[in-house]
């Protein structure tokens, strides 16, 4: 049952948040490390908000699919499962179309505001293999996320959502640092 | 199902959503690419802009879910002249979740800053920036989340399916407009 307090409310919620901004303030630290080149190339730093979201978006919508699914009993962790291939495959199918034009959109805005210093083509690339390789990343940590809370008999709902959605944050930052790294 | 039919079915339901908030995303990114100056001249406020937009997300999406579930059970009226206990308990409570956390997240990070030896502006500016952009953002995004989930439920739409979205696309805007906002008035104030 919910409290109507505010000290009851601030109370429910206040470790959960300072552990979710501790855990934040990592992929701020990666962020720092490459600020010089996100300065320099403006294009990847309107990259940065939008990788997070998405990342996170992708993956809590598959979380939120599987608990659903295993509440109602539907959903075996096996290879063959069409509930968990299929939702898998969804979910590389998202970023894999919507990093894309993500890239394009990024380039065109900055370019129109600003001028850009990379070819179009280059945020293009960065923004689709990130998405890429974010979403095989959603994937394993919310199926194995699922997993250890079907486990241990948690309630999916109440545990896997948060988790996925602050670990693909995370994640979204490490793996555009890492294909920037590796591009640019 | 096949795991075509399943696969086809989760993607186009997601499309929209995630299309939405991929543009909100885009507009986000419009504002920190703008904050070149911003960002140069307040060290260590890039660490801040994860922790920062997540809380947004985390405390404002809680406060819609909050009063959406509320709803649902008649707990509280949608009435936007804030005599319900509950509902302003509510709003409080998200206000200064909002706030503690962001100054929390700027205490942290200038740890850490410290600690690993980066280069980085004065604890007091930091606290300022993550103070005041908690404040501003804390109020919109109040506004927008008790308006869309009131103006929802009274229209018939399920507020669950509209505080979640509407958080998203808002709160990384909200985020990054509000620190950018900060960011200007504590650098006018003479800090850095």
């Amino acid at each position: 049952m919910a409290r109507w307090t505010v000290r009851g409310i601030v109370a429910d919620m206040m470790p959960v948040l300072a552990v979710l901004t501790l855990i934040e303030l990592v992929s701020g630290v990666v962020l720092d490390t490459f600020q010089a080149t996100l300065l320099r190339f403006p294009s990847l730093l309107v990259l940065v908000p939008v990788t997070i979201g998405l990342a996170g978006n992708i993956g809590s919508i598959m979380a939120s699919r599987l608990s659903t699914a295993t509440h109602l009993g539907l959903l075996r962790f096996e290879p063959t499962d069409e509930t968990l291939v299929g939702n898998a495959l969804a979910t590389v199918g998202l970023a894999v179309t919507l990093f894309p034009a993500v890239g394009a959109g990024a380039w065109i805005v900055q370019a129109l505001l600003a001028g850009t210093r990379l070819p179009l083509g280059t945020v293009v690339l960065v923004a689709t293999l990130s998405g890429a390789a974010l979403a095989a990343l959603a994937v394993f940590v919310t199926v194995a996320a699922t997993y250890t809370a079907f486990r241990v008999g948690a309630d999916p709902d109440d545990v896997v959502l948060p988790v996925v959605t602050n670990t693909c944050d995370v994640l979204g930052v490490l793996v555009l640092f890492a294909v920037v790294r590796l591009l640019v | 199902m096949s795991i075509r039919t399943t696969a086809a079915e989760a993607y186009r339901e997601a499309l929209p959503v995630v299309a939405v908030s991929a543009v909100g995303g885009l507009f986000a990114g419009v504002v920190l690419g703008g904050m070149e100056a911003e960002l140069s001249q307040v060290p260590g406020l890039l660490l801040l802009v994860p922790a920062l937009l997540a809380t947004r997300g985390n405390v404002y999406g809680s406060l819609g879910a909050r009063l959406a579930s509320a709803l649902h059970q008649g707990l509280v009226e949608p009435r936007f002249d804030f005599a319900d206990r509950r509902t302003r308990a509510a709003i409080a409570a998200a206000m200064a979740n909002g706030v503690l956390v962001s100054v929390f997240a700027a205490l942290s990070g200038f740890g850490l800053l410290v600690a690993l030896g980066r280069n980085h502006a004065s604890l007091a500016t930091l606290v300022a920036v993550a103070f005041i952009a908690g404040v501003i953002s804390g109020v919109l995004l109040t506004l927008a989340v008790v308006g869309v989930v009131f103006i929802g439920h009274r229209r018939g739409i399920n507020p669950d399916t509209l505080a979640g979205p509407v958080v998203t696309t808002t709160g990384d805007v909200v985020g990054i407009a509000t620190m950018l906002f900060a960011a200007r008035v504590v650098l006018a104030l003479g800090g850095g």
